[in-house]
Parts: structure tokens; sequence; C-alpha cells
């Protein structure tokens, strides 16, 4: 009787492997050696296209936070067609690796590389002190190098925006969010949301349910059931993908999408997405880099500069609300509105912005605190 | 009462896909094979799963495919660890890592993608009940087979003749080789049940519990599922309650939280995985338990000696 053993299993199966890697090698052109006649026959060769690269922290199939970044990728492509090349790592894990993902594209020759995530920072520094050539770009973090800079977005605009929305049509008076990890910008897009919300309505609460993670779409959908079984009837997130959402609609109450626009998947329960549009920012980086214009700096933009805003909202909305949220999308465009004006007080009662004061960007990075209306207490409370 | 009885809702939602893979679990470990290639498996169905969901329209085609999907993968394992002998652990690790490549790798043109939307189901009578009908009788029918499915398995494992054969593999394949049964193709069933249920598990979460796909949807669910087998000593009713265990302080810390209780976030989510460690400490202090509850050759590998 055939009884293989496993002896000949391995050989059968080395055997097969040698044949195809064979064949395919055989299948590439062999390398002819070119005359140096038709180089100089030929015309002078196009330059050589400006590369750029981008190192994603998820998957670009999230729909949310990496799938916009990587729509700002391809506007940069359609902007710059054959002068700019660009290219993308996706699903970097912070820390060791980002290092080893970042530095490869610096050789590869990438004259720009963006790094889509705040885990991203400590690696990109590493790196960047090693290419003083190469111009390093780095989102939502806070330290810099003569050759990187920072960038970021005012998510709490378009939060605002979309507590406004959530503050009038809620029947409950409660709000639900769901938080990826409790660091100052999701403290300020909570603050936000509720601040915009108590502007319609001041008895507004919000609640807060921490999943520590970016991207984890079942636990994403445990905790906007969870925050849905304790009596919030609006959610919003802070996390990636349409988990949040789509357990909104399954469950017959409302929410927001994040990042993108994610009207397509809650056809009942999409209120209005808060997406952020990075091709403006993208464009301008690459062409500062092409230019020579290119200077270590932080940029920080927002609704006025087209790179956020609370979009599709839907018809069920009422239209007093539709009115308030385009005028303050107005202000917001002409410069006029700053989301944190004091008075600001923090939920334990404590003052945290006088009345009439504008926020400044110190006070906007360091905020550690929950506003009055928003339940609980911070996991990293002082 | 109605937060509690939400609470015992979501558990048993969360506990489902636990249930389902720890039982296929327990039925390959029973037989003697050790398959840590779960996480794997559960994702090559859930990606099958939802591709199925996707074009069919249909859950249960789904569910089928989930499991089709599943028992091809162990099927691939079976061979390897049977009847070329190879190391199970080491197998399984490679089927983990295999199956989470290879979902991916499928599971790209399907990211960002909806299903039809589905009706709810509620059991007739017994959902209107005040307490009880939002706690127990809402659920998804796949959340009471998978109950049904446990109290089936022990009756088939412990009152059945197949079961008495099947568990006497898994004691001594020796002995079972040398009364006359084909352990290796027994044991091959084995493998291809658990991989099935490990399938429908991964099916179950893409369809119906998410529902949508995106890359390591599964999130070490299969891991959990691993760990309920020695947490139930290897008997199914016990599975049940493990599963639902993990799931009920995987939702209820997130209630906490919600409820504003002022604990760190971070050591609530810590609790799912402490408290099944913490168990399996417990059962673990006394060897001889261990010993007389555990298939004999869990692991091993069987070479007849004709």
């Amino acid at each position: 009787m055939f009884s293989p053993t496993k002896r000949s299993w391995l050989k059968a199966a080395a055997l097969a492997a040698v044949t195809v890697l064979a064949a395919c090698g055989k299948e590439e052109p062999p390398p002819a050696p070119k005359a140096p006649a038709p180089e100089a026959k030929a015309p002078a060769p196009p330059p050589a296209p400006f590369k750029a690269a981008w190192v994603y922290v998820g998957p670009v199939g999230d729909a949310g936070w990496t799938f916009a970044h990587d729509q700002g990728r391809k506007a940069v492509e359609a902007e710059f067609g054959a002068k700019v090349a660009t290219t993308f790592v996706e699903k970097v894990p912070e820390g060791a690796d980002a290092e080893r993902v970042i530095r490869d594209l610096a050789v590869q020759g990438n004259k720009i590389i963006f790094a889509t995530s705040f885990g991203f920072m400590e690696p990109m520094l590493k790196v960047a002190a090693e290419f003083p050539d190469v111009k390093f770009e780095h989102a939502t973090g806070y330290k810099t190098a003569p050759n990187m800079r920072i960038y970021d977005s005012k998510f709490y605009e378009d939060t605002y925006l979309a507590g406004i929305i959530a503050g009038t049509v809620t029947k409950t008076g409660t709000l639900g969010f769901v938080g990826s990890f409790p660091i100052p910008e999701v403290l300020r897009n909570i603050n936000a949301f509720t601040l915009g919300a108590q502007s319609v309505n001041p008895k507004i609460r919000t609640r807060v349910v921490w999943v520590n993670t970016w991207f984890d779409p079942p636990k994403e959908s445990e905790a906007a059931q969870s925050l849905l079984n304790g009596g919030a009837d609006v959610l919003l997130q802070n996390t990636d993908s349409t988990a949040v959402l789509q357990t909104a609609e399954k469950n017959g109450k409302l929410a927001f999408g994040w990042d993108s626009d994610m009207s397509a998947f809650a056809p009942n329960a999409h209120l209005g997405s808060a997406i952020v549009d990075w091709s403006n920012y993208y464009k301008k980086a690459v062409r500062d880099a092409m230019e020579g214009t290119w200077k270590t700096e932080r940029t920080v933009w927002g609704v006025k500069e087209g790179q956020n805003d609370l979009v599709k909202i839907a018809a069920s909305v009422p239209e007093d609300a539709k009115k308030k949220v385009a005028g303050i999308q107005e202000a917001m465009k002409a410069g006029t509105f700053e989301v944190f004006t004091g008075p600001v007080v923090d939920n334990t009662g404590k003052e945290r912005l006088a009345k009439d004061a504008k926020a400044d960007q110190d006070w906007k990075d360091k905020v550690d605190f929950y506003v009055r209306g928003v339940e609980g207490k911070l996991p990293t409370a002082k | 009462m109605n937060e509690v009885a939400l609470l015992v809702a979501a558990t048993i939602a969360s506990g489902t896909p636990l249930v389902l893979a720890g039982l296929g679990l327990l039925v390959n470990e029973k037989a003697g094979v050790l398959n840590l290639g779960a996480e794997g498996i559960m994702l090559v169905g859930a990606i099958a799963g939802f591709a199925a969901a996707f074009h069919s329209g249909s859950e249960w085609v789904a569910f089928a495919a989930g499991a089709a999907a599943g028992m091809v993968l162990a099927a691939g394992f079976g061979v390897l660890v049977i009847w070329l002998g190879t190391n199970q652990y080491a197998s399984g690790l490679a089927l983990s890592l295999f199956g989470a490549g290879f979902s991916a790798f499928v599971g790209v043109q399907y990211v960002g993608r909806k299903l039809a939307e589905r009706s709810t189901f509620e059991v007739p009578v017994l959902a209107d009940i005040p307490f009880l009908g939002p706690a127990l009788f809402k659920q998804h029918p796949l959340a009471y087979a998978a109950v049904l499915l446990a109290l089936a398995l022990a009756w088939f494992l412990y009152r059945s003749r197949t079961g008495l054969v099947l568990r006497a593999i898994g004691e001594s394949p020796d002995s079972a080789h040398s009364l006359g049964y084909a352990v290796r193709w027994i044991r091959l069933a084995a493998v291809l049940a658990g991989g099935a249920l490990c399938g429908v598990a991964g099916a179950f979460l893409s369809v119906v519990y998410a529902p949508l796909w995106v890359e390591g949807l599964v999130a070490g669910r299969g891991w959990i599922a691993l760990a309920l087998t020695p947490f139930a000593t290897w008997r199914p009713a016990r599975v049940l309650l493990g599963a639902y265990l993990f799931g009920g302080v995987t939702m209820l810390q997130f209630h906490l939280q919600g409820a504003g209780v002022q604990i760190p976030s971070q050591f609530l989510s810590m609790l799912p995985y402490v408290a099944t460690i913490v168990v399996l400490a417990l059962i673990s202090r006394n060897p001889a338990w261990i010993r007389i509850n555990m298939p004999a050759s869990l692991g091993k590998p069987f070479h007849p000696s004709a």
C-alpha cells in the first residue's frame, strides 16, 4: 500500500517549490547588456518623480481614520500627476516596527514621509536624525526637529457641530461617546461635543466608555451597546470603524460617522459625519518640499481651511438645528468662532476657562478633564 | 431592572461565538488533538461567512460557508498532525498565522462593505415576559443553537457509544487502535467538526455580531476559546459557563464605565482576561483534578505500530 512518509512528502514539496521558483525566474526577461549608443540618441529622460510616502497605523479599508489619510494621498497623486510618486505602508504597529518601516522608506528615496498616528512620534524622531535631507511630517504629535514638523486637525470643531445636532434630537437627554484613549485630543472632542449640545440644551449629560484601542469593531460594538443600554440615544465615537454607527442602527438609535462619510452604513441612524479632509494639507506639504519652502512648524487646520466639517446632515434633523450649525460653520470659516470660549467649568466644579476668555493652543494641548455634564472620573485624572 | 436584563442579553450575545468555538475545540481535545489554530480558523470562517452573506444575502448560507472554510483549514491541519505526525503546537500556531494573513488578503475587497438588512429574531411568546423576555428571549437563533449544542455534546460524549470511542481515543489511542478502531480517521473527523464550529463562530462574528469585515475582526477570541477548554475541565456544560462569564465580564466593564464608576478604564478592560486567569489558577490548584479530566493523549502524536 502506498504509505507516504513525512520525508517523501517533504522531498516532493521541496521539488515542487524549486520547480515553481525556477519557472518564475525564467519568465523575467534576461537583462541584456544595453549599448551606450541608444542612451545618447534618446532625449534627456524626464526628471525622476518626487517620491512621497505615507505610514498608516490601520488598514486603508477601515472606512475611517486611515481611509481619510489615503484619500488625501490620492488627492496628491491627482494634483501632481507624474511629478510625484506616492507609496504607503499600512497597519504599521506603533513602536520598533514603525522605526524600521520609516527608515526603509527613507532609504528607498522618499523625500517626504508622513506618519499618521501619535505613536509614531519617537520612531520618526530617531529616523529624522539620520536622514537630514528627507522631510518628516508627523500627525497629532508634539515633537519636532529641523527636518520634522507636525500637523493636526481641529476635530473638536466637528464634534461641537455634532453636539448641536445631538442636543436637539436626543429624547433621553443623555449622549454617549465611545472613546479610544484618554489623551487630550479625545478629551477635547468629548468636551466640545458636550459643549455644543449644552448650547442647545444646558441639561445634556454625556457618558463615556473607553475601549483603549483605536480600532476593534467588535469591542466598539459592545461599548456602543452598553452606552445604549445605559440610556444614551445619540452616539459619537473617536474610534476608527463603522461599528458604533451600525450598533446604533441595529438598536433604532442615532449616531454620527467619524473621520469619513459613513452615511451608507446606517440609513436610519446616521445624523451626520464628522470628517477630516487631509488633501489640502498634503498638497501644500508636498509642494513645500518640492519647491524648497518647507520649514519646521506646527499646522493645525480646521473648518476654516476646509480640513474639518460635519457633512451629510440627515434630512430628519430639525431646521433650526441645521440653521444653527450652518451659522457656526460660517463663523468658523471666517475665523471668528472659538469652540473653547469661557466660562468652561470641569465636572468637579473647578473653573478651567474664565468668562469670555478664548482658549489658546497651549490650553487645548493640555486638556485633561471632563467639562460639567460629562459623567464619571477620568481614568488618568490627577 | 431593565438595564440588568439588557446586560444579560448582551452577555449571551457576546458569549455565543466563544461557546461555539469552545465546543469545537472541546471535541478536538477530547480526541486528543490540540488545535492552536483556532484564531486562524475563526478569521477564515469570518471572511468566508461575510463574503457568502454579501453575495447571497442569506445568513444561513454564510454560516454554512464559514463551516466549510473552517473544515478546509482543519483538514489541512489534520493531515499534517495526524498522518505526518508534525508537532501539534507548532502546526496550530502556523495555522493561526496563516489564517490571519489569508483572511486579510481575501478580505481586502470586502472592507467597508455593508450587508443587507436583517430582521431581528424573538422567541414568539416568551419574549414578552417582563424581565426574562428582553434578557433571554431576544437572541439570534444561533445563540439558542449554541446552548442546545452544548447539551447535545454532553449527551453525545457521555451517553453514546460513538462518544465513548472518541473519549477512548483521546485517553489512550494505542488501546483503541488495538481494539480495531480507526484512530486516525476518527481523530480527523473530530478535527473537522472542531474546524467547522470555529468557522461558524467566526461567521457569526462577521455576519451577526459586528456585522462587518475588517482585518483581525476576531481580535483574539480564538485564543480565549482555547483557554475555555481547560477552564471548563473539558466538559461541555462548563464551556457554556466559561464563555458567558467572559462575555459577561466584558459587557459589565463597559456598563460600569458608562455608569461613571470610579475605576480606571484600563483596569476594567483587563477584567475579563484576569477573571479567566484567576479561575484557571483556582482550578489548577489540584493537579489530580486536572489529570482526571484532561484527555491523557492530548497533544501527543499517534503512530499505529502496524
